[in-house]
């Protein structure tokens, strides 16, 4: 497979993604973390695909270190912490676009 | 003076939840907070009419999800969630009657109901959050205790086969059966959903984490550990042999099993309610 | 929908039992058969269909109870019927009816027992059950009927308390007034009395399932209509949450359910008095033993002995202002049971003084006329 990309001589970073990438943004997303509803089960740190999130130093009302996004621009929207948060304590959004507003 | 306000963060689903009831008792790392967070993404997604829905739970951890859910909910005796709600659904067939309860509670005390319910393919849909143990009570074993672990009732270890909950449902005549764990939340949500828009009597189970508990007499001590073991012994194995479908240690079978088109109770007996109904008023006029 | 049964009719008790059902607007069976109720059940799974009622035989009476308690719930008037072994299963999802108070009719056609006893004879041995079956505080309403007329109008008349007062109302009957025939005169649709739950009138952000009225009973929404309520066994406040770790809620809620009834007893309680203005000898009884009394009394006079008969129509709650009445005249009380002891307990509380005879009869027949005769006669 790689030898026909090769031989049609298309650049090596447009093999693997998708043609119209320069046009098409992907949308930005907002974590919020309501923090004093996290019990500190550590469920969205450990299964982030992307690692957005990781363990904070501060202490919530109830006694644990909630999560502290490390890099909301890798978030890609994947809602897996949304859903698999016991407490409800984490939500993720899209941010409006500065040329949509 | 500048008026500082900060604003509330609200959760986009809290309208799905009775705030004034919240937090949840719930431990950290539990499963149930997860089963009920899947069950309103679902609801979300269907955009579910909240007024015709009803929440039935039985005791147990569990059962107190009957007061978190935002909609008409009743809290039963211990065993008895499905032969209420079959009450509900039999005199209201237009209410979406869902029965979320526990391990101990459908399948011990709860046995004999379940499979009369699935049996009678009564159109009630049923989560159940299997966490090995009776949780509420303080961890002693349960008819889904896995062999030799240690519970408070069987500190030298469980010596009692545990049922194996989709096979049961699948042979007792369930239209829907499904098993997943609290690690597979979007399987769990889609399952819901297709659930949720099936005719008949269905059921889901979710392999819950109980750390607190279960997992620190079984040497998993806490949710991450108990989710590391969903992660590393599940296989997705769909519509496999139901009754092969073990959870072990090493394996735990996942996926749906059972999906099929079946008349529901109620449908019938309104049928024939309403045939024997214009025959009386024949013979009256 | 076919036509309510008018007129008079020859019937027994279980099918007289059925068609009060009817009448009184019962749309919900949830059953299991059980000797001497059985026909009960055979008769709705007929009936009920063709009013558009829904008739289910469960698995057990433990789901019967628990059925009936969901589709009361849901907005619809339910009922189950069962004996002595039945009733005993029943009691914890009795004691959730009671505290998520909802309205239905549990009908008990007693038997022999103790435990599997004489499925196919007589007995009056749940009565005290009725009471204190189910574990906790509650107050409950359990009637005695005397015969097959009664079974159709105290079934009735079971319905409209138990929606007045968001209560599970019992109805005691026997295997004699169960299984026997007699001719019952029932009246057309619109002159019978039937009462519905009272509906709450206000907004549904302002309804607390658990706030009662001044007479103590709350206003039922039912499930679908949008209030969106929670109801638990647990101890709960008035919005129906749990508040398992309050005294003051434990307290002010038991007390109310208990409260609801005994406070309310005067407009509950029903009796019949027979010959009790000059009575010397007071014979209290109740269902099919009373009417053996009634023929006691009556021969008793004859011999010139001032008897009279108080019937206990209802037996919970007990009438202890109509047996303290009647006792206050008279020299002796004769309690005819066809148990051990059970209601005379309550006779002999509110009797005080007065002394009270017990004639205790079990197996196949009730006491004859001539046995509580004899006894009358004894305590005269």
């Amino acid at each position: 497979m790689q030898k026909f990309w090769r031989r049609l001589s298309i650049p090596e970073k447009m093999r693997h993604a998708p043609l119209d990438l320069e046009k098409v943004k992907p949308a930005k997303m907002e974590i919020h973390l309501i923090k004093d509803e996290c019990k500190g089960c550590g469920y969205c740190i450990e299964y982030c695909p992307k690692k957005v999130l990781e363990e904070s130093d501060e202490i919530n009302a109830r006694g644990v270190h909630p999560p502290r996004v490390v890099d909301e621009s890798k978030c890609i929207n994947c809602s897996f912490c949304s859903i698999v948060c016991p407490d409800f304590a984490i939500f993720v959004t899209e941010k409006k676009n500065k040329e949509e507003k | 003076m500048v008026q500082e306000t900060v604003p509330v963060v609200l959760h986009p689903f809290s309208k799905y939840l009775r705030e004034d009831m919240m937090p949840h008792i719930w431990c950290q790392g539990c499963g149930n907070g997860v089963l009920v967070n899947a069950f309103v993404h679902a609801l979300d997604e269907l955009q579910t009419d909240l007024d015709k829905l009803v929440v039935v739970s039985g005791i147990g951890c569990i059962g107190r999800t009957a007061g978190y859910m935002n909609a008409d909910s009743f809290h039963t005796t211990h065993g008895r969630a499905l032969p209420f709600a079959t009450g509900v659904k039999l005199a209201n067939p237009e209410l979406e009657v869902v029965v979320i309860s526990g391990d101990g509670d459908l399948f011990a005390i709860g046995g004999n109901h379940f499979i009369h319910a699935a049996r009678r393919n009564m159109g009630i849909k049923v989560l159940c959050a299997n966490n090995l143990n009776y949780g509420m009570t303080g961890g002693q074993q349960g008819p889904t205790t896995p062999l030799e672990s240690v519970t408070t009732t069987s500190p030298y270890g469980n010596i009692e086969n545990p049922f194996n909950l989709v096979h049961l449902a699948a042979a007792s005549g369930a239209t829907y059966v499904a098993r997943w764990t609290s690690l597979h939340v979007r399987r769990l949500t889609q399952s819901i959903k297709k659930m949720l828009q099936k005719e008949g009597f269905c059921f889901i189970e979710m392999l819950s984490p109980c750390p607190e508990i279960y997992g620190r007499y079984n040497k998993m001590r806490s949710g991450l550990e108990m989710m590391g073991w969903f992660k590393k012994a599940s296989v997705v194995e769909s519509f496999s042999d139901p009754s092969k479908a073990d959870i072990t240690a090493d394996r735990i079978v996942v996926g749906e099993f059972v999906d099929i088109s079946k008349l529901s109770y109620e449908k019938m007996l309104h049928e024939k309610i309403s045939k024997i109904n214009e025959r009386a008023m024949e013979k009256v006029s | 929908m076919k036509t309510a049964l008018t007129g008079a009719h020859f019937l027994n008790g279980d099918v007289a039992c059925a068609e009060g059902a009817i009448a009184a607007g019962c749309r919900f069976f949830a059953g299991y058969p059980i000797t001497p109720a059985t026909e009960i059940a055979e008769h709705l799974s007929q009936r009920m269909p063709e009013f558009g009622g829904i008739y289910i035989q469960m698995e057990d009476e433990i789901a019967s109870m628990a059925a009936v308690i969901g589709a009361s719930y849901s907005g619809l008037k339910a009922m189950t019927a069962t004996s002595g072994p039945g009733f005993s299963l029943m009691q914890e999802n009795i004691g959730l009816a009671v505290m998520t108070e909802a309205p239905c009719v549990v009908v008990d056609v007693m038997r022999g027992g103790p435990s599997t006893g004489q499925p196919t004879l007589p007995g009056q041995q749940d009565v005290m059950q009725a009471k204190w079956g189910s574990h906790g505080d509650y107050g409950i309403i359990a009637l005695s009927p005397c015969s097959v007329q009664e079974m159709f109008d105290l079934t009735v008349e079971a319905f409209n308390l138990s929606e007045t007062y968001r209560v599970p109302t019992l109805l005691m009957g026997d295997e004699i007034v169960g299984h026997m025939w007699e001719k019952v005169v029932i009246p057309p649709p619109d002159k019978i009395v039937i009462v519905n739950r009272k509906k709450p009138n206000v907004p549904r952000e302002k309804y607390l399932p658990f706030k009662p009225d001044e007479n103590l009973v709350p206003p039922m929404a039912c499930f679908g209509e949008g209030f969106r309520f929670h109801a638990t066994g647990l101890t709960h406040n008035e919005h129906g949450y749990p508040r398992t770790s309050s005294s003051e809620v434990q307290s002010e809620l038991v007390h109310r359910l208990v409260d609801k009834i005994s406070k309310n007893a005067d407009k509950i309680i029903r009796v019949e008095e027979v010959m009790l203005e000059d009575a010397d000898i007071v014979v209290v009884a109740y269902g099919i033993v009373a009417r053996a009394a009634l023929s006691a009394i009556r021969k008793a006079r004859e011999k010139g002995i001032k008897a009279g008969l108080l019937r206990l129509i209802t037996l919970w709650p007990f009438p202890e202002e109509q047996v303290a009445n009647a006792a206050k005249g008279a020299k002796g009380i004769v309690v005819p049971e066809m148990n051990c002891g059970q209601m005379v307990r309550e006779v002999e509380r509110a009797a005080k003084e007065t002394p009270v005879a017990f004639l205790s009869k079990l197996g196949e027949d009730p006491h004859t006329p001539m046995e509580i005769l004899e006894v009358i006669r004894r305590n005269k």
